[in-house]
């Protein structure tokens, strides 16, 4: 089995007045593990399905190693489907669902049996064989689907959100299973989910959606660090994030430091960026919880540029190996809250040592923050 | 002292109470007609109509013959052919209703003729199909044909009148599972290499196999039986075993004889029905799981209280 290159070029798909695709392009290297990622009717099942080959874009075209595959039938094409669905054979056993394809090429009883059983020892269902996919279980029936999209050895594996009918242990078992197998078959991945978590884990690299339109294309290091847009700052993970201003920007070792005035807070941050940004020029401005450190006592660092605030603690929420801090500046009543989030990294005697209504100091660095350049209007 | 009931004994004996009604209903107007239809065949005909009670097997004799074999062979076959030709028709158009928006228009428009009595729309396609009818006027006025074609009174006919008729009873089984049908089934199968066609007949057709025979069922038994179709629209080489039962009990008055038919029919439909079940038995053992969380906490209860005596 050898992937390929699958290139999406500027394919536009309309419903009616809803465009679920608006002019996409993008590159999925071969043998690469590539996730499209976005909320509900973003685009992302669409995009899969023209891959497919179950639906057709009204304009761009799709090509797998530089080969337009659109005039391909489903049937014919490289890419074999992992249905949300499953889409299991309620009247053939696991077996013979496995064998669908092969039965289609007629080929013999004795290879396909050798075909079948190497995908079966693949996904781990030795036991299941004679089974109807009635009385399988949820990842049981999604390892069936996955030996049958493979035992055809295609060349890219669509994956439409095949984990989400899972429930979370399981769903995270099986990821790590898929990624095993995609080490293992070697060939192109896309896989559509929402679920970010799920993207940020397996991927190589990760396509933002959003309303028809690709926001971001990155390493998960990079989708997370340094969002593009404030769409996908706020869709990847959990972050603070404010519309600022820049008041100034000076050299500071290989970057420029940066202070912006942010009115919502009714403060100025301290932010570095590798460009140097005009004055007056508008952003916004993110910092992710975890980047935050939250102290009963002023903070000790003296690190260019921290950013110290004061404040009060409205709302915290415990959860095993962390808290979630909810936490109002000082003297300022309509602000948003700012989100901390604080790992538990010792033994808590008597519980946490910040708790509500505590006086707080919140801190960050000025590398910890970030500027997102491509304000949404 | 009045003994009280519990909730389980009350409800069974109320189901039984309840059910009695029904059953003197079938008892008086179904299984006993039945009964006399079968006693009726094993007697000795009587002069006038009727029978004598007297234990024959004369009436079974008197079907092994030629001209009676003939009926027999063409009522099969105009049986068999309309049926498959209403399933042919039924399963696409199961199949555009079951995607369509308009499901309950579509059912409704189907479910009308039944509004109307049959006798009159066969009367209708009589004067759509005879020599001065309707289909012919239209083809002379189009200049199409010089005079009236025989459209009517013969096998032909006969058989598009009966696929008319009985075309609604084999599209709304068919509609109902192909509705149930997961169609992303087609796409996965498409996915996998299959071909449109190899789609339909491989995973569509095994997954809808309830309906088919149902829809088989209710259109092959009436169309076996049907009576006013070949009477009223077939020629002289058209008569069904319909047709020869009320000839035996009106004209020839040779009852036992058309009992004997009756049975024939009888017999047809029972074979029908017990295949219905089987296949439907069948089905529903093959999803049953053999291994239950029930019956799994029950095993491990059993083995704790053999440890515990």
């Amino acid at each position: 089995m050898k992937g390929v290159e699958v290139t999406v070029d500027r394919v536009t798909r309309s419903y009616g007045d809803f465009k679920a695709l608006d002019d996409v392009s993008v590159t999925i290297n071969r043998g690469e593990f590539f996730s499209l990622l976005g909320p509900s009717g973003c685009g992302k099942t669409t995009l899969l399905r023209i891959i497919a080959g179950f639906d057709y874009p009204d304009h761009g075209t799709v090509y797998f190693d530089q080969k337009d595959i659109l005039p391909i039938p489903p049937d014919k094409r490289q890419s074999n489907t992992i249905f949300q669905t499953y889409a299991l054979f309620p009247h053939l056993t696991v077996y013979e669902n496995i064998a669908f394809p092969l039965r289609l090429k007629k080929m013999g009883n004795d290879e396909i049996d050798q075909r079948v059983q190497q995908y079966v020892r693949l996904v781990q269902l030795e036991e299941h064989l004679y089974k109807k996919p009635s009385m399988l279980s949820g990842g049981q029936k999604q390892r069936v689907a996955i030996a049958r999209a493979l035992i055809n050895e295609p060349s890219v594996l669509l994956l439409d959100e095949p984990l989400s009918a899972l429930d979370a242990k399981l769903r995270q078992n099986l990821l790590v299973e898929l990624d095993d197998i995609h080490d293992k078959v070697g060939i192109t991945f896309i896989y559509v989910t929402h679920d970010q978590s799920e993207a940020l884990s397996v991927s190589d690299r990760i396509a933002v959606m959003d309303k028809g339109k690709i926001l971001q294309i990155g390493t998960p290091y990079e989708i997370y660090e340094a969002p593009a847009t404030r769409f996908v700052a706020q869709f990847i993970g959990e972050t603070n994030i404010f519309s600022c201003t820049v008041l100034s920007c000076e050299p500071f070792e290989n970057e420029y430091m940066i202070e912006v005035d942010v009115p919502t807070l009714g403060t100025t941050i301290n932010v570095t960026d590798v460009e140097p940004q005009e004055v007056g020029s508008k952003f916004d401005f993110t910092v992710r919880p975890e980047k935050i450190r939250i102290t009963l006592n002023p903070p000790r660092s003296t690190a260019a540029g921290l950013n110290v605030f004061k404040g009060v603690v409205e709302e915290p929420v415990y959860s095993g190996f962390q808290s979630k801090y909810y936490v109002k500046l000082d003297d300022n009543t309509t602000a948003p809250l700012i989100k901390v989030f604080k790992q538990h990294t010792v033994f808590l005697e008597e519980g946490p040592d910040i708790e509500w209504k505590d006086s707080v100091y919140l801190s960050w660095t000025a590398v910890d923050g970030y500027l997102v350049k491509d304000v949404d209007q | 002292m009045r003994k009280a009931l519990k909730p389980a004994e009350r409800e069974k004996l109320l189901g039984t109470l309840y059910s009695f009604p029904m059953g003197i209903w079938f008892t008086v107007f179904f299984t006993v007609p039945l009964a006399i239809i079968i006693l009726y065949s094993f007697m000795r005909r009587g002069l006038y109509g009727g029978v004598e009670f007297q234990f024959t097997l004369d009436a079974y004799k008197q079907m092994i013959n030629p001209s009676f074999g003939k009926v027999l062979f063409r009522t099969l076959w105009i049986s068999t052919f309309s049926t498959i030709l209403c399933i042919f028709i039924a399963i696409p158009v199961g199949y555009a209703m079951a995607k369509s928006k308009y499901q309950t228009l579509l059912l409704f428009l189907i479910i009308i003729p039944f509004w109307t009595n049959s006798l009159i729309r066969i009367y209708a396609w009589i004067s759509i199909l005879s020599t001065e009818g309707f289909l012919n006027s239209v083809l002379i006025r189009l200049g199409l044909v010089k005079e009236g074609l025989h459209l009517i009174y013969n096998n032909g006919s006969v058989i598009l009148v009966l696929v008319y008729m009985y075309l609604p009873f084999a599209i709304l089984p068919l509609f109902t599972t192909i509705d149930k049908f997961d169609f992303f089934l087609l796409d996965a199968a498409r996915d996998l290499g299959a071909t449109k066609l190899e789609s339909i007949i491989k995973v569509m057709f095994p997954n809808i196999k309830s309906g088919l025979s149902t829809a088989f069922i209710f259109t092959f038994i009436p169309i076996f039986g049907a009576y006013t179709v070949p009477l009223l629209v077939g020629g002289k080489d058209s008569t069904m075993i319909g047709n020869i039962i009320v000839d035996q009990v009106s004209k020839t008055r040779n009852w036992p004889l058309a009992s004997a038919f009756s049975m024939i029919l009888t017999v047809a439909s029972l074979i029908g029905v017990f295949w219905m079940l089987a296949s439907a038995q069948k089905e529903a053992a093959a999803n049953k799981p053999k291994f239950t969380q029930q019956a799994h906490e029950q095993k491990v209860k059993a083995h704790h209280s053999r440890r515990h005596r």
